[in-house]
């Protein structure tokens, strides 16, 4: 076949094509957050003058850092993120991981009902029961507390958790378990055993779990607003309301907001997709 | 007891592992979304009294000129919301897959970067967007006419007419990786095989990806349907931070999730209305479910799922 120098062209167009197209796209995906970043950095004028460009040694300046720190209690807000974060995490994973290791294993009757029962709240957003959450917290004595939006964030997300744990469950080998309990093993043991074996569900769950946890704006609105028990999502929504003038007070605070999810996400991010697109790659 | 009926005995050891996820489950969850759609049917007379009152929430959210306005024109705004979600973020993140499917080096990178903005806090976005979009700071209008359409600039977020289409766009800006791994995920599963059989018989690449592989991954286009569809309707943060519990300007961004921020919390004049509120939410429980009824009857039934 002969290729005259206008199919050439033509071909190489084709090839470049989804380069071309897919840079444009991470630009527009990257450009926002990276102006927030870099202008953060930058006094007042800077900002104004030449938002495009770096900071230089002229225009380099931390007052908007300054301001955050003396003003706002941000080192509560990300306590209080980590706390409620972590513990909803850890209590979801093992929690779902017993209901899932219950579903999968043992044939009991009402098995199917119950796993249906239980996955009803994938599709059925909480936050539509948020008038009744509301009152109960208030009839517990939960309102403007840490446990309050833990025991939330636990129920919202078990449904998922358990649905997707029980079927990594479900592969593992069944020999593995009936050696255990000719050996004697009790059921909890073998709970025990199986564990360590779906770890990598477990983490692609568990960040998965995690991100909308940090980053929910409405239970700590409704739960508990108060300045002791506010998250970070929250306290950046209450601080930039208040501070929408200050430039370089708001430049600041969106960074510090985004730090700990964009490293966590960097670390994480090639499990984080690898783990969706498992199911696809045999 | 246990012991003595043989066969209907529940083992222990069962009931220990579901207790805790069906305990908190029903009770955080279950119970008080059955408790607020039962609170749609009330109303609250002094001192906390629970009046029963049949379907009268309902009637006055429907068609009271201080509820039946508000409602029609968040639900109306909602069906926007979703149909810029649909007809923006699912194609482009189609778009962004099939490439992304291609194979190259430089793949990952690409994954990781355009995922990114979803990972963030919906109330960063907002405040993002609107400091990029805000003409004092001059940044978008910058870069508009960097391209020579400065002339298109114009205070959108401010402006009744493009508010809503706009703030729609910001969360398709953030969200668009959700389609994007999903359809990736399904596309990476087609076997070589299917599509090598295409090429040798002469077909073009935009032919294989439309008569085979599309075909294919229609499950997924399905889920992703959904998932918009439910998450659209249960939206809340993004306009909250970017437009207040008003939605402004004139109650323009107005979605079913702001509408029942307000209706039950109140507002400057008006006080919140818990059993309204409920009632609000019941409707935005009978939209969603609708959506994954007909999702599940017309959608999944119909739609051939191949194992490959």
């Amino acid at each position: 076949m002969k290729t005259t120098p206008s199919s050439r062209i033509w071909d190489s167009i084709k090839r470049l094509m989804p380069i071309v197209i897919l840079t444009i796209y991470a630009i527009i995906a990257l450009f926002p957050v990276v102006m927030i970043l870099v202008n953060s950095f930058k006094s007042r004028k800077a900002i104004f003058g030449a938002p495009f460009e770096f900071p230089t040694s002229e225009t380099f300046s931390l007052i908007g850092y300054e301001t955050v720190t003396d003003r706002a209690d941000f080192q509560i807000y990300f306590l209080n993120s980590a706390i409620v974060t972590f513990l909803a995490l850890i209590l979801t994973l093992f929690i779902g991981a017993m209901a899932a290791f219950a579903l999968s294993e043992y044939d009991f009757p009402g098995n199917a009902l119950m796993a249906l029962y239980l996955s009803l709240g994938i599709m059925i957003p909480i936050r539509l029961g948020t008038v009744g959450i509301l009152r109960l917290m208030v009839s517990l004595k939960l309102v403007n507390t840490l446990t309050g939006l833990i025991l939330i964030y636990v129920a919202q997300a078990l449904p998922l958790t358990i649905f997707i744990l029980s079927q990594f469950m479900r592969q593992v080998p069944k020999d593995l378990k009936d050696a255990a309990r000719i050996d004697g093993a009790s059921e909890y043991r073998i709970f025990g055993m199986i564990l360590p074996l779906v770890r990598p569900a477990l983490g692609a769950i568990g960040i998965f779990t995690m991100i909308p946890i940090w980053n929910d704006l409405w239970f700590p609105l409704i739960i508990s607003p108060s300045s002791k028990t506010a998250t970070v999502t929250l306290g950046v929504q209450q601080f930039l309301g208040q501070f929408v003038s200050d430039w370089n007070a708001v430049l600041s605070s969106l960074t510090l907001a985004m730090i700990p999810i964009l490293i966590l996400y960097i670390l994480f991010s090639q499990q984080m997709i690898r783990s969706i697109t498992a199911g696809a790659v045999k | 007891m246990q012991q003595s009926r043989r066969q209907f005995r529940f083992p222990v050891h069962i009931a220990v592992f579901l207790a805790p996820a069906v305990l908190l489950y029903t009770l955080f969850m279950v119970i008080p979304l059955i408790n607020s759609l039962r609170l749609s049917f009330f109303e609250i007379q002094n001192q906390n009294q629970l009046n029963f009152t049949g379907l009268q929430n309902y009637i006055r959210l429907f068609t009271d000129s201080n509820f039946a306005p508000f409602f029609w024109r968040a639900l109306r705004n909602n069906f926007v919301f979703f149909a810029v979600h649909m007809l923006v973020q699912n194609p482009i993140g189609l778009l962004l897959a099939a490439l992304l499917a291609e194979g190259g080096r430089l793949r990952n990178f690409f994954r990781t970067l355009i995922f990114m903005p979803t990972v963030l806090s919906v109330v960063i976005i907002g405040f993002i967007w609107q400091l990029i979009l805000n003409p004092l700071w001059g940044v978008a209008e910058g870069i508009l006419e960097s391209v020579r359409l400065g002339a298109w600039f114009g205070p959108w977020l401010g402006k009744p007419e493009t508010a809503l289409v706009t703030i729609s766009l910001i969360s398709v800006w953030q969200f668009v990786g959700i389609p994007m791994i999903l359809f990736y995920a399904a596309l990476i599963g087609i076997p070589d095989e299917l599509t090598e059989a295409a090429r040798v018989d002469g077909a073009t690449g935009w032919e294989t990806f439309w008569r085979i592989k599309f075909p294919l991954i229609l499950p997924t286009v399905g889920i992703v349907g959904i998932l918009t569809f439910v998450g659209n309707f249960n939206a809340f943060d993004l306009i909250y931070t970017m437009k207040g519990a008003n939605a402004g300007p004139d109650f323009s961004t107005d979605i079913m999730g702001t509408l029942f921020y307000r209706t039950f919390f109140g507002q400057q004049l008006q006080l919140g209305n818990p059993t309204m509120g409920a009632t609000v939410a019941a409707m935005m429980f009978l939209i969603i479910l609708t959506g994954v009824l007909l999702y599940m009857f017309l959608w999944a039934r119909r739609v051939q799922t191949y194992e490959l």
